[in-house]
């Protein structure tokens, strides 16, 4: 017998009960998330707006407002420092003038001829084109739009139009969702962002695929029951699931998150916040969004 | 219905032994490897740029500036047949490669016509009125001078890297106009940078004296020359000299055979040697033009005019200059590797510095080893006997991505081994879908082995379904192209597959092998 149980084996939760409240909390924060990044925008990071980046390790400890002062002299343009790990690590962030691509790429050279006096260890450098970085924009917007696009075409197949159509508001929910997170917190926005938000798109397509397909079976054993009964059996039977396999993904992160180190920390927290997110709205979005869909029971295409 | 078919466990068994052989050779140091007889796998994943240090640029060749560059030849070549053909024309001028002129007399509208159908296989012409006639090149030329452009410069920026001494670059066309240029190892790239910045086009020219750099300052010129700034010499308002060359009797740095940085008096300088036809060409000049000045002309600057005080023949000569040592060897450097076609312009640039490589391996190394204990623990506490199959098919999903990434050649990079860590927390998704579809089959009071095929059935579908669709969004991460974030779409997408196999294949016999070893009356889960 096993050791531990997550939930007992028999529940009957009535999560369709609280489901206009659920849609109505996910609305709020929906359009909260899109006025946040439309008011507050995004700390986009050097990928997306162009720029230069450092990252440095001093040898000795920092007076990190002399170290300001002196990048401030240097005049390059508006400059940012960052302590990170155990405080002689400092991220230096350049966003270039516009209007001068030729010597943006010098920026980096500039800055470590400015600190040719201390004795310092070169981490990282990066530089990004204001090109390049319009670029990238567009080649993000392009693979979400895409995978959207895709995921819609393939739940349409499989199932039919309005799971799809749950599917997808369920799934932009949680990516504008995500988005209000940055937002709120500053955290930085960058091309492994972007990467972390496709991510959380197949993690939380794959959730809500998993009850989807339950509540089809759930449709045709019981043609008699409403739909609200219809979804809140099949919840019932995938919540374990639902549950496990959140929390093994989870565990991963976090040790992720823990000792994965700072490169790729924000990345980890988009997908832990994904994560979260998505289960949850598999669960009270896309379930209860199915209800205020046309249905018709006649048309539910077999899936073997 | 209970049983596996031969073919099935057959698989399993080729795939597991297929996962040990390739995947072996990343857990021992290359030392071991290299002792080991050829017959036996010794690849290694390929770490990326970010994990074992090292620079990536982007660079974009300047190409507009050749396309403008032919353009004027062209036009220039066009006048001259016009001139030549004595068909009188007005109002010439160029505009954003485009020639404009009237034409004065239609009658040699025909004749015109014949001259430029020499041209036919790179211009377009259109008339804009009865006499304005509009002249341009084709989309075909163009792309044929950008691709010629790129690849010389690809071969051009190969010869540098290599002069620079890198170890193992990799050096790739990207779109129309970019290379990109990955060096292992390079963790200061900043002399490489400069380097491969200068065009280093080369030539020597004769001084025409006649107007002095006053009548230059004041906008005055004379055909036939072509003025450019002093990268030396300053005049008493403290602005470069200008000096007026001829433009005929050139010779260029392509005539160059060798070039290297020696010392003069004490001062560096960079000896020169042309190949035979430089070497004639420049003993010829230099002993019509004696008394005169002849200018070295590094990318549009004149680096030194020295006096010709004798016919230079042996075709070998010295370029002095205000260098240090350093600038003298790169110089010499650059005149080996050839000049550019065109500028490049970095547009992007990500390094990577050696000891933040090394904490990423750790870090990620650490970060794995712990997701994957911590998920194993899991399982086993929620399913018991059914989670060590589960943690059995993982290890072996784990060993089958690793021994793909190993033969496919693919990057690790860090959000790749992000991707693997993501990978472990999702690929027991699979089995929990199917050990808690067999739970509730158990209810059903069925005999054990209907139970578990039952549980198998009903998840196939939810399983094949569910990450279809993942792997819908993974593979649309491609398409963002950057090194990084690409090695993360690969690592996941192989694992959603390996993780549908290893968890359908590998726990189902593991557990209709234990079935018929214990026969247990009932199931727990």
């Amino acid at each position: 017998m096993p050791i531990l149980r997550i939930i007992k084996s028999e529940t009957n939760i009535n999560f369709m009960r609280i489901k206009k409240l659920t849609l109505f909390i996910s609305s709020i924060l929906f359009f909260l998330s899109l006025s946040l990044v439309f008011i507050k925008g995004l700390n986009l990071g050097i990928d997306f707006t162009g720029g230069s980046l450092i990252e440095v390790r001093f040898k000795e400890n920092i007076d990190l407002n002399n170290l300001r002062m002196k990048m401030n002299k240097l005049d390059l343009g508006e400059i940012q420092l960052q302590t990170i790990g155990n405080g002689n690590d400092i991220v230096i962030k350049v966003q270039d003038k516009k209007n001068n691509e030729n010597t943006q790429s010098e920026t980096i050279q500039i800055i470590k001829n400015s600190l040719s006096g201390e004795s310092v260890e070169y981490r990282r450098a990066e530089f990004v084109g204001p090109k390049v970085g319009g670029e990238l924009v567009n080649a993000g917007i392009i693979a979400v739009i895409f995978s959207l696009i895709g995921i819609l075409i393939y739940i349409w197949i499989r199932f039919q139009w309005n799971f799809a159509i749950g599917a997808i508001i369920a799934l932009v929910h949680d990516v504008i969702l995500t988005l209000g997170f940055f937002s709120v917190l500053q955290l930085e926005f960058n091309l492994a962002t972007v990467a972390a938000v496709l991510t959380i798109a197949g993690y939380s397509i794959n959730d809500t695929v998993v009850i989807y397909d339950r509540i089809r079976d759930t449709m045709r054993k019981y043609k008699q029951i409403t739909f609200d009964k219809v979804i809140n059996i099949s919840l019932n039977g995938t919540l374990s699931r639902t549950l496990t396999t959140s929390l093994t993904t989870l565990l991963a992160l976090i040790a992720l998150y823990t000792f994965g180190g700072i490169v790729i920390s924000s990345f980890i927290i988009a997908l832990i916040w994904g994560v979260l997110i998505g289960t949850y709205s598999s669960v009270y979005v896309a379930s209860p969004i199915l209800t205020y869909l046309k249905q018709d029971n006649r048309q539910i295409k077999d899936g073997n | 219905m209970v049983q596996f078919k031969k073919w099935q466990l057959f698989l399993v068994i080729l795939f597991s032994l297929f996962a040990i052989i390739f995947s072996l050779p990343n857990f021992f140091s290359k030392e071991i490897l290299k002792k080991l007889p050829s017959f036996i796998p010794s690849n290694q994943i390929v770490l990326g740029l970010d994990l074992q240090g090292g620079s990536y640029l982007l660079i974009e060749v300047d190409t507009e500036s050749v396309i403008s560059e032919n353009f004027e030849s062209f036009s220039d070549n066009l006048r001259l047949s016009l001139r030549k053909n004595k068909i009188p024309y007005s109002k010439f001028n160029i505009k954003n490669n485009n020639i404009f002129f009237n034409i004065k007399n239609e009658n040699k509208k025909d004749e015109l016509s014949k001259i430029l159908s020499k041209y036919s296989q790179d211009i377009t012409f259109e008339y804009v009125d009865d006499k304005l006639i509009k002249i341009f090149f084709n989309n075909q030329k163009i792309k044929s001078i950008q691709d010629t452009s790129v690849s010389q410069s690809i071969e051009v920026v190969r010869r540098r890297v290599d002069e620079y001494g890198t170890k193992e670059p990799s050096i790739q066309r990207q779109g129309k106009k970019r290379i990109l240029l990955e060096l292992p190892g390079i963790t200061d790239p900043e002399r490489l940078k400069k380097l491969l910045g200068k065009t280093a086009k080369l030539t020597f020219q004769i001084i025409d004296d006649d107007l002095s750099w006053n009548d230059l300052k004041s906008g005055k010129s004379k055909p036939g020359t072509i003025i450019y700034e002093s990268d030396t010499e300053l005049d008493p308002s403290g602005s470069p000299i200008l000096y007026a060359v001829k433009k005929r009797n050139t010779i260029s740095g392509d005539l160059l055979i060798n070039a290297f940085p020696t010392l003069d008096t004490s001062s560096p300088v960079v000896s020169f040697e042309f190949n035979n036809k430089g070497g004639r060409k420049f003993g010829k000049i230099t002993s019509e033009n004696i008394g005169k000045r002849l200018a070295i002309i590094l990318d549009k600057k004149i680096i030194s005019s020295p006096n010709i005080r004798e016919p230079i023949t042996g075709g070998k000569g010295i370029i002095t200059g205000q260098f240090t040592f350093q600038e003298a060897t790169d110089l010499a450097m650059l005149l080996r590797a050839g000049a550019l076609p065109a500028p490049l312009n970095i547009i992007e640039e990500r390094t990577v510095g050696p000891s933040l490589g090394a904490d990423s391996i750790k870090s990620g190394k650490f970060a794995s080893i712990l997701g994957f204990v911590l998920i194993i623990t899991f399982m086993f506490l929620i399913y018991g006997i059914f989670g060590i199959f589960a943690n059995i098919a993982l290890f072996f999903n784990l060993l089958i991505l690793l021994a793909i990434l190993t033969s496919i050649k693919a990057t690790l990079t860090l959000p790749g081994i992000a991707g693997i860590v993501l990978t472990i927390g999702m690929a027991v998704d699979a089995n929990v879908l199917i050990f808690e579809r067999i739970k509730e089959e158990i209810k059903h009071g069925l005999s054990p082995i209907a139970t578990i095929d039952t549980g198998y059935r009903e998840a196939f579908k939810t399983i094949i379904d569910a990450n279809i669709t993942t792997l819908i969004a993974a593979i649309m991460l491609f398409g963002l192209g950057s090194g990084p974030v690409k090695g993360f779409a690969v690592t996941l997408s192989i694992g959603i597959l390996t993780s549908m196999f290893t968890a359908i294949m590998f726990t189902r016999i593991l557990i209709l092998i234990w079935l018929k070893k214990t026969s247990p009356e009932r199931i727990n889960l």
